[in-house]
């Protein structure tokens, strides 16, 4: 019970996104939706030398994806590139620390989707 | 201040038909407001599935025995009910599995039927996908136009617009009777009329109407009208298409094999009578019977009764809405809705809104209800929405009311 989902730590996220913005020139950028929830996450990354030095997010949506986008970025920020790419759900799961179900799981995975779309650029 | 009594509001009385659905004892808390989804079934349809599974379990059509006839008569009366029900002939009714499937076999049958010249279709902003991707894809198939009929600030049908987009050379209209979202219920007399007008056929989606209104489709006057048993208090698994006996007498079947064939070679074959030449295969025989019972129930309660009982509902529920500072009503005008009303509260998410809702024992509906288009014409990701039947109370919309409130101070 207790709005487990919504915990200071998502509703923070979700108030005060990180790595809100724009980037004029990035190296990388991808942006996806999901259809479900109507969440779209465009992530702009800018790589030097293997490693991200910048990264910023845009788009909307419910609060488990907007938290998840927040805490992927900042896990992702100076980050080799090649081990960006091997981030997995279980990883996302857990920055997120909250109990999911199988349709809020997807929400908290939109950003993982994203990043990958990125790097795949 | 002094507090009004239940009995003074009239807001608490006990619903004399909730009883009759078990779910409901299951779930004492339960605040069920997901009906345009699918509806509860009473203690009648359930028994109807139980009694033909544990005695009258047969095939139909089949059988040179006591059985089957019996299993045939009781399939047979079912549609004769809902032939009733709708103020239709008996031929006219074809089982099939949902509305969706009903729109379908249209979809994939009347190619034939088009007359040469005509080459548009028209559909309306708020249909459901599965009125509305059917006739795309149809107009992809054929190489026709579709055409979009636009709604109003109001969130009903602009028939202003429709007058000018229905013309000679429209081949079909196809508009919903009530819209899942909005709740809105449609002039699909003036639809048909319209359509008629240019000999264009119409098409009526009445899945979100068959339980809320009185449904007369000679009255409509429409060619084709559809529905689904699960969201008027039947099972899963049956739907139901109306047709005009003189347009499903030219139709050619959608689906063949066993059941809806007259004579049959290796190379050819020839098809049975509407309404049987579209319903090939084994049906859902007992869902199909227990959709009978729930005509019966919805009839012996009668739709006039349900129709004022539920317009009070929706009444109280959109004036307590309204309260909310918070809340954005994608509301009709007044006396123009049924059943259902969508919402959001200021920039939360409807997903957000509908999980704190459900902590709090409240079913919503929360997204783009199958209306992907039109979600992004209001320019919104989508809409909590709440809908109603004969089950729920005014004691349910408090309980809303109460986690409205709630999901603001969680989103604070």
């Amino acid at each position: 019970m207790s709005f487990d989902l919504y915990r200071e730590h998502i509703l923070d996220l979700y108030k005060n996104p990180l790595n809100r913005g724009v980037i004029e020139h990035p190296t990388h950028e991808f942006e996806k939706n999901n259809p479900l929830c109507g969440d779209e996450i465009k992530i702009q990354l800018v790589v030097d030398n293997g490693k991200i030095c910048d990264v910023k997010f845009n788009g909307g949506g419910c609060a488990i994806s907007m938290a998840s986008v927040s805490l992927v970025t900042e896990k992702i920020k100076h980050m080799d590139i090649a081990d960006a790419k091997n981030l997995n759900k279980e990883d996302i799961l857990a920055l997120m620390h909250i109990p999911l179900s199988p349709v809020r799981i997807k929400c908290a995975l939109l950003s993982l989707d994203v990043l990958k779309g990125a790097l795949e650029r | 201040m002094k507090m009004k009594t239940p009995l003074q509001t009239g807001i608490h009385q006990q619903n004399k038909w909730k009883k009759d659905f078990p779910l409901f004892e299951n779930h004492p808390q339960l605040v069920y407001l997901d009906t345009a989804a699918t509806s509860q079934r009473p203690q009648c349809v359930i028994d109807a599935l139980t009694q033909f599974t544990e005695f009258d379990n047969a095939n139909i059509h089949r059988g040179i025995y006591t059985l089957s006839e019996a299993a045939t008569e009781k399939y047979e009366a079912a549609r004769k009910k809902i032939a009733e029900f709708i103020h239709a002939k008996t031929e006219e009714i074809v089982f099939t599995k949902n509305a969706t499937e009903s729109i379908n076999l249209i979809a994939y049958s009347i190619r034939d039927l088009i007359p040469k010249e005509k080459d548009e279709i028209v559909v309306s902003e708020m249909e459901h996908h599965s009125n509305l991707i059917p006739w795309q894809q149809f107009c992809k198939r054929n190489n026709m136009k579709l055409k979009i009929i636009p709604i109003t600030d109001n969130y009903e049908l602009d028939y202003a617009e429709a007058e000018k987009i229905i013309n000679k050379r429209t081949a079909i209209v196809a508009a919903s009777h009530v819209s899942n979202v909005f709740g809105t219920v449609n002039d699909v007399t003036k639809i048909c009329t319209l359509a008629r007008k240019h000999n264009a056929l119409s098409v009526i989606d009445g899945a979100q109407s068959i339980a809320h209104l009185s449904v007369d489709v000679k009255k409509i006057d429409c060619d084709f009208f559809a529905f689904s048993s699960h969201k008027m208090l039947g099972p899963f698994g049956v739907g139901i298409l109306y047709g005009k006996k003189t347009l499903l007498e030219q139709l050619p079947p959608f689906l063949f094999g066993g059941g809806m064939i007259e004579r049959v070679n290796y190379l050819d074959a020839t098809f049975a009578q509407v309404p049987e030449k579209f319903e090939a295969g084994t049906p859902p025989i007992a869902e199909a019977i227990a959709l009978g019972a729930a005509v019966d129930y919805l009839k012996n309660i009668g739709m006039e009764t349900i129709e004022k009982y539920e317009g009070g509902l929706l009444a109280y529920a959109l004036e307590e809405l309204g309260k909310i500072h918070e809340i954005t009503l994608y509301k009709p005008g007044v006396g123009k809705s049924v059943a259902v009303v969508s919402f959001n509260l200021k920039e939360i998410h409807p997903h957000d809104a509908a999980e704190v809702l459900n902590d709090k024992g409240i079913a919503i509906r929360a997204g783009h209800h199958c209306c992907m288009p039109l979600m992004k014409k209001l320019r919104i990701s989508g809409t909590c929405r709440a809908s109603f039947s004969l089950y729920n109370t005014k004691e349910d919309v408090d309980k809303l009311i109460i986690g409205l409130k709630k999901v603001l101070e969680v989103f604070r």
